[in-house]
């Protein structure tokens, strides 16, 4: 059965994943070594130990994401971060900073290493310089790549593949995307944080509501219009005479009847955004895609369209691994 | 709108409170009323101590919290000592505001929707500082609360009739007074 891999920004989150069948968790520490550094989210040290002892306790297993690139003079921080989840029991840590590799496979050599999608590998030469190297066992693709592509690039890799399904859609070169960065000084890279929510309001104006980033209108909404997230690539500009989304309209990835293409591409792991969702999206979410991996494992037809609602702009897209949008 | 597959209350749409329970709501006596919201928010706080330290920096930020269908606004204090919940007529000056239908904000705090999926749908709506607001939100839906359980202990030995109440009108409003156990 394909791997389901589940997104936890709380112990209660964590749990709620597990109960309903992720077979992994996702999650990380409370500081700016993971990149969904938000308010009130994420893991205390005596947190993961206890998520961690949970997860195995039923089976399941829990990787730390520490995927944001260290600042110059306080690698150990993220060091720390390392070292700390590799004495939780992590089953695995996900990371993208090369320096940062080099020093996990050195001081914890027994640690697994998985290359964050934040590591931006979107060839077969740059993953297996980092298996050799390293000996990284998984890569997260980016999710800038067809079908196709993830088929080819796993012809020519001996290490796990990883893929996101669901959940909110990256369009950028992930770990090397600025535009946060320009509005707001913070970034997902740096900080964990895309569009921070300190640098962030709504208000209420004539009807319509106003989401500006950085004191900069990103987008309005009538009242019978959905609302997205206030990242800059979903914003909605005026260019000219139009008006209009200039990067990609705000829709969220669900890859769920891509289940059989992808697991026929050599796709081993199923990953679902969401580290900053409540518990209620991550039970949802993470049931269905359970009964969607069983189905594909009994060769029964995916069920489909059963997360709409979770969406954001309430839309959903099959992202690259269509390639319509190119 | 997003539903919680496994709850069944979740299944339906987000109930309205009708205008004649709304307008007894608003004549009934805000003080009595803040009194006890006052006395389950200072509860739950000592039962779940984790709560306040997933707030961080706002752990004594202010927080309007505005029904739509219900002419009453809660402001949650978190600056005072002891903690105070008061209800007003009118949106009180706060450091973040949250907005929707009383049956979405409590089943906020119950996990039967996903706030980010009501923010979505337009059923909820957040205004002033963003950051304190996302907090809240995590350090809730962390600490699983039900605060028709913590209502209910309130009365002592009356706590299982009281619960039995709670959840006769949970049925009849459809609003989700109490924890949904379809996410443990």
């Amino acid at each position: 059965m394909m791997e389901l891999v589940c997104p936890a920004g709380t112990p209660a989150s964590l749990r709620a994943a597990v109960d309903a069948g992720a077979h992994t968790v996702y999650c990380g520490f409370a500081d700016d070594t993971n990149a969904r550094n938000f308010p009130g989210l994420n893991f205390s040290r005596p947190e993961m130990a206890e998520g961690i002892a949970y997860a195995h306790a039923r089976g399941a297993r829990v990787l730390v994401a520490i995927n944001t690139f260290p600042r110059a003079g306080d690698e150990a921080t993220w060091h720390r971060a390392v070292a700390d989840a590799s004495t939780a029991g992590a089953d695995a840590v996900i990371l993208a900073d090369l320096g940062l590799i080099a020093h996990a496979a050195e001081a914890h050599p027994g640690l697994r290493l998985h290359l964050s999608v934040q590591a931006a590998a979107a060839n077969a030469d740059m993953i297996n310089f980092y298996a050799a190297t390293f000996g990284v066992k998984r890569v997260v693709l980016p999710r800038v790549l067809s079908v196709q592509e993830i088929a080819a690039i796993n012809r020519e890799i001996d290490v796990e593949s990883e893929v996101f399904v669901f959940g909110g859609l990256c369009v950028m070169t992930e770990g090397r995307c600025s535009l946060s960065s320009y509005i707001t000084g913070r970034s997902p890279n740096m900080n964990g944080v895309c569009s921070p929510a300190s640098h962030v309001t709504y208000t209420e104006e004539d009807d319509e509501l106003a989401a500006r980033l950085g004191g900069y209108t990103i987008h309005r909404s009538a009242k019978s219009e959905a609302a997205p997230y206030p990242t800059l690539c979903k914003g909605c500009f005026k260019v000219g005479p139009r008006t209009g989304y200039v990067f990609e309209d705000p829709a969220s990835l669900d890859a769920s009847e891509l289940l059989p293409a992808l697991a026929k591409a050599g796709v081993c792991a199923l990953k679902i955004e969401g580290r900053q969702r409540s518990r209620a999206y991550v039970a949802q979410v993470v049931r269905n895609f359970r009964n969607a991996v069983e189905a594909l494992e009994a060769g029964q037809p995916m069920p489909a369209g059963m997360l709409a609602g979770l969406t954001e702009g309430q839309s959903a897209t099959a992202g690259a691994y269509n390639k319509i949008w190119r | 709108m997003t539903t919680l597959a496994g709850d069944t209350r979740a299944a339906r749409p987000i109930p309205e409170i009708p205008p004649f329970l709304a307008l007894g709501l608003r004549l009934a006596p805000s003080a009595p009323a803040g009194r006890i919201l006052s006395e389950v928010a200072r509860r739950i706080l000592n039962r779940h101590p984790r709560l306040i330290e997933r707030l961080g920096p706002y752990r004594q930020s202010r927080f309007a919290l505005m029904a739509t269908d219900v002419p009453i606004s809660f402001l949650l204090d978190l600056g005072k000592d002891p903690v105070c919940v008061s209800l007003h007529a009118a949106p009180p000056e706060a450091d973040a505001r949250i907005s929707g239908k009383l049956a979405a904000l409590i089943g906020l705090v119950h996990c039967v929707w996903d706030g980010d999926a009501l923010f979505f749908s337009r059923d909820l709506t957040i205004e002033g500082d963003t950051s304190a607001a996302l907090a809240l939100r995590n350090a809730i839906d962390d600490a699983e609360l039900d605060i028709g359980a913590e209502i209910a202990r309130l009365t002592g030995p009356l706590a299982g009739p009281a619960a039995r109440i709670i959840s006769l009108a949970e049925g009849l409003t459809g609003v989700p007074l109490t924890r949904t156990e379809a996410v443990r």
